[in-house]
């Protein structure tokens, strides 16, 4: 099959959630379910609700995505 | 996520993958000099519906035929038409069909009449790389280390492995999560289990890894025009390890 890469949307937090998990809102208005990337918790980024991310959706679930940058 | 089978799920597909595996058999049979790629696609659809199965690839994205042949630096997706086979090409034939709603995924690179020793090497390489690849499919390994030995096998013998092609989940869809590319990717991999099904499907050049896609919008083939080879089959992850389903 044809390489398909992950697709890169922006997004607010609307809700922190256990376990590293965040509903965020993205800039279509669909809200998703998306966790951390390991890079950001490594570097101890805090994130809260209102923030602005980066989030990587996969093209098989378009529901969940993984948040890869805090935007200041 | 990625979808785990069933034990119901797995015998159908271990089903499907023996009708699959026959039909292969009989397209190797019939792949000579003087074949036109139509005739093999033909040919592949008439058996498809013998099995009570269908293509899984017609209509796919609005792909036009049952089966992929693609000859000589044609890397895959080759649409079946007038190109006449002759002595010392290479042809890969890729077959994917729905049996009992599920899905298989097949391909084998051929050689037509006498092939030149590079041609012969560049297919058992790609044979092998499989091989190689199946055997770490099993548990405490991750994604990346099926794609490590493909890339690893290719690569000590001086091929390249494709990049803009990968292989793939399946089973309830022709192609589902994860992508399993051939050559070593950064970031989180996936550890293997149990009730994973996976088409594998090395895509080898003997020149440079990079392709391109014709004006069709189907056909790969090397930048280079360099030949290129193709092996895939379906695997499934059971508890006693992995079982090739289409064979």
């Amino acid at each position: 099959m044809a390489k398909e890469e992950a697709i890169e949307v922006e997004g607010v937090i609307t809700e922190s959630l256990p376990n590293a998990m965040f509903r965020v809102e993205l800039e279509n208005g669909h809200k998703i379910l998306a966790h951390v990337s390991g890079k950001i918790r490594m570097n101890f980024i805090r994130i809260l609700p209102g923030d602005k991310v980066r989030v990587e959706l996969s093209p098989y679930d378009l529901s969940r995505g993984r948040i890869t940058f805090r935007n200041k | 996520m990625i979808p785990i089978k069933t034990c119901q799920e797995l015998d159908k597909m271990q089903r499907g993958g023996r009708t699959l595996a026959k039909i292969m058999a009989e397209l190797a049979a019939m792949v000579s000099a003087g074949v036109t790629t139509k005739e093999i696609d033909e040919k592949a659809g008439e058996l498809i519906r013998s099995f009570g199965a269908t293509s899984a690839f017609k209509g796919y994205h609005g792909y036009p035929a049952d089966a992929c042949v693609s000859v000589n630096e044609e890397v895959v997706h080759g649409i079946p038409g007038r190109r006449r086979l002759k002595e010392g090409d290479i042809v890969s034939v890729d077959i994917g069909i729905r049996q009992e709603g599920l899905f298989l995924d097949m391909a084998q690179t051929f050689p037509v009449g006498r092939i030149d020793a590079m041609r012969r090497r560049l297919i058992e390489t790609a044979k092998g790389a499989l091989e190689e690849a199946i055997k770490i499919f099993k548990h405490g390994n991750r994604l990346v280390d099926i794609s490590r030995a493909v890339q690893v096998h290719v690569e000590t013998r001086g091929f390249s492995v494709v990049r803009d092609f990968v292989g793939h989940g399946i089973g309830r869809a022709l192609h589902e999560e994860p992508q399993i590319p051939n050559y070593v990717t950064k970031g989180e991999s996936p550890l293997l289990e149990t009730g994973m099904v996976f088409a594998i499907e090395p895509m080898i050049n003997a020149g440079s890894w990079e392709v391109k896609v014709l004006d069709d919008g189907w056909t790969a083939v090397t930048r280079d025009k360099q030949p290129s080879a193709h092996f895939e089959h379906t695997v499934a992850l059971t508890d006693k390890g992995p079982v090739v389903l289409t064979q």
